[in-house]
């Protein structure tokens, strides 16, 4: 067991990497398997300078690949165990993150988006969404939580290990660059303080007794034979997932209700939205926020109710589009027109909400 | 009178009985090694320790055929997964179980550091020279001349380099008193045996790396019979040299 460092609430000013380490050590987070990446960076040097306080462990790899297989190790073993990355290094992280879906490992990752394709930018995105959501060869049955602020990292990390050890689903919080970097206020506190129990780790290697003598063996496999036999298994697993998707659903909306031109956006662009929505019905336009928190799985039912009674939708994103594609079909049939802001790798500014809301059809100022 | 069909095979504990026979190919080296592995962790007593993974490839069929908890990976990546175990529980003895393949190209990058590092851990790396489960292309240790699906013609050195000497790679950068190399053969099984037993306790014994190349037969994709194919395995041999590389000198007694 790590030791605890917040034991009662307090109010700390640090940058979003820090922020994760904290709350993964709040979570009871007890190994973290990691390699240097931009702008995640930190995450594992809070966690490093914690280490004599926590009693916890640490591993740095020799990339992500290994980060991340080696993370799958230590849960296998019976480790709450995390990883964290971004960019090229989600890229090929995705080798074990497709593991962890078909093995139904309780792997838990930071990802601090950056910009994309290829090396591109080290320093903010939302690029890393369809990637996060559905990498890897397989159907997306991953969890992902799009947080918006130092707050929702700290909750939303220890969160993650909960979702990750309750479904044994892959569990991901999604930030970016600018949450990793900025600093802001926040509230630590002991999750238990707040009513939540940690589920506590098991193992799936090496439970008690011998293998074979006194219990069977454990043989885990992610190769099947035939193509009924893997479909048997996914086809499970996709009942699952619709199953308990409505126990994991999170969005925010904001001044929504009686929005005449309805935001779609997640993580920090969704912080710019709300910025520009005050400013907006200052000048009496009536925009509101639709911010989906959970991305897999999505919150269909209150998404399709908010876009059903707006008149009009903008999808605001620092990507070309890649959480719009993952609304637009689950509110196929809706008919209300949208339009689109997308500035990809690059911060949307309430500025560029204001003067975009305000050229569309479904602004009219009431004042 | 028993007729022999009705007598059980003689099993190590650490083997899973209910497979049945072998799901390797007629002739294949998997089955033995995997057995003279099974009764070196019996004779160690090492049963209830310890954890096997395996590569994808050939290796991807002993998922289940050892009585132990085990974990099927990706390709390449089985050790990072088993020093991942052992990180985070010290006292397991961990088998990373893959090909040449998967130990000398995809995931050459995870021995190498698995080596600098001194992982507590035993790799074993099955050298047949090709890559059996695909269909026989060339592997890193492919003999020159060695007709596979992708040098049809022959491996020719001027384009390809010359067959990669995994033992004597990690011998070379792995810590001289602290890890286990050694180059095996399915020539000598009681010998084997040996060398496992002293890879296995220096890793029990919380030493260091373990790593055993053990030169193996792949009949099927050589297109061998068993006179050819033993006689690959000698030209193997004197290639590839079976020798002990490192022993920590604790591990002189472990017979």
């Amino acid at each position: 067991m790590v030791k605890k460092l917040i034991t009662e609430d307090t109010k700390l000013f640090m940058t979003g990497n820090e922020v994760i380490a904290y709350a993964a050590v709040a979570a009871g987070a007890e190994f973290m398997y990691g390699y240097p990446i931009t702008p995640q960076n930190e995450i594992m040097h809070t966690w490093c300078k914690l280490l004599p306080k926590t009693e916890a462990g640490f591993l740095q790899t020799e990339d992500e690949i290994s980060a991340g297989f080696s993370t799958l190790g230590g849960i296998l073993a019976g480790k709450k165990a995390f990883t964290a990355t971004a960019g090229p290094g989600n890229v090929i992280m995705q080798d074990a993150m497709s593991m962890a879906e078909m093995m139904r490992i309780p792997f838990v990752c930071a990802v601090m988006q950056r910009g994309g394709p290829s090396t591109a930018t080290v320093i903010y995105a939302q690029q890393e969404t369809t990637l996060t959501c559905f990498g890897g060869n397989g159907e997306g049955y991953r969890i992902v939580y799009s947080t918006a602020g130092h707050q929702d990292l700290y909750d939303y990390t220890i969160k993650a290990f909960n979702t990750a050890w309750k479904y044994k689903f892959p569990t991901f919080v999604l930030a970016d660059g600018y949450q990793g970097k900025m600093r802001e206020p926040f509230t630590a506190y002991d999750p238990a303080s707040r009513g939540i129990n940690m589920i506590p780790a098991t193992p799936f290697l090496r439970a008690p007794g011998t293998a074979g003598v006194d219990r069977n063996p454990v043989h885990m496999r992610n190769t099947f034979n035939m193509e009924e036999e893997l479909m048997e298994v996914l086809d499970s697993y996709e009942e699952e997932f619709q199953r308990i998707a409505p126990e994991l659903e999170e969005y925010e909306e904001y001044k929504a209700e009686d929005a005449d031109i309805l935001i779609i956006a997640h993580g920090i662009v969704a912080r710019s939205a709300r910025t520009a929505i005050d400013e907006l019905r200052e000048k009496g336009i009536k925009a509101g926020l639709f911010r989906p928190i959970t991305l897999r799985p999505l919150a269909v039912e209150p998404l399709r109710k908010a876009v059903k009674r707006s008149k009009q939708l903008l999808f605001t994103e620092s990507a070309n589009g890649q959480m719009a594609r993952m609304v637009l079909e689950k509110i196929y049939g809706l008919t209300t027109p949208y339009e689109t802001l997308y500035k990809m790798g690059v911060g949307v500014t309430g500025d560029d909400l204001v003067q975009k809301v305000q050229s569309m059809n479904g602004a009219v100022a009431y004042k | 009178m028993p007729q022999l069909l009705d007598i059980e095979p003689r099993l190590p504990q650490a083997q899973n009985k209910e497979p049945g026979a072998s799901k390797f190919c007629p002739g294949c080296g998997h089955g033995m090694i995997l057995k003279t592995l099974a009764f070196a962790i019996d004779e160690l007593n090492l049963h209830e320790r310890t954890v096997f993974g395996c590569d994808i490839g050939c290796s991807l069929l002993s998922w289940n055929y050892m009585s132990l908890d085990s974990v099927q990976t990706h390709h390449g990546r089985t050790t990072p997964v088993i020093y991942g175990v052992v990180r985070a529980r010290p006292d397991t003895v961990g088998i990373a179980y893959m090909g040449d393949g998967g130990g000398l190209a995809i995931g050459a990058q995870h021995l190498v550091n698995a080596t600098v590092r001194n992982e507590k851990m035993l790799a074993i790396l099955v050298n047949n020279t090709n890559y059996g489960m695909t269909g026989g292309q060339m592997a890193p240790t492919t003999l020159p001349g060695q007709i596979t699906e992708t040098t049809p013609y022959g491996r020719d050195i001027e384009v390809t380099g010359k067959p990669a000497r995994g033992a004597e790679m990690v011998a070379a950068i792995a810590d001289p008193e602290k890890a286990f190399v050694e180059r095996a053969s399915v020539s000598n099984l009681r010998k084997l045996r040996t060398t496992l037993k002293k890879a296995l306790t220096n890793v029990a014994e919380g030493r260091g790396f373990s790593f055993v190349e053990i030169l193996s037969v792949c009949p099927l994709n050589w297109r061998t019979n068993n006179v050819k194919t033993w006689e690959r395995l000698e030209e193997m041999e004197s290639y590839f040299e079976v020798k002990n590389f490192l022993t920590p000198k604790e591990l002189e007694g472990v017979k």
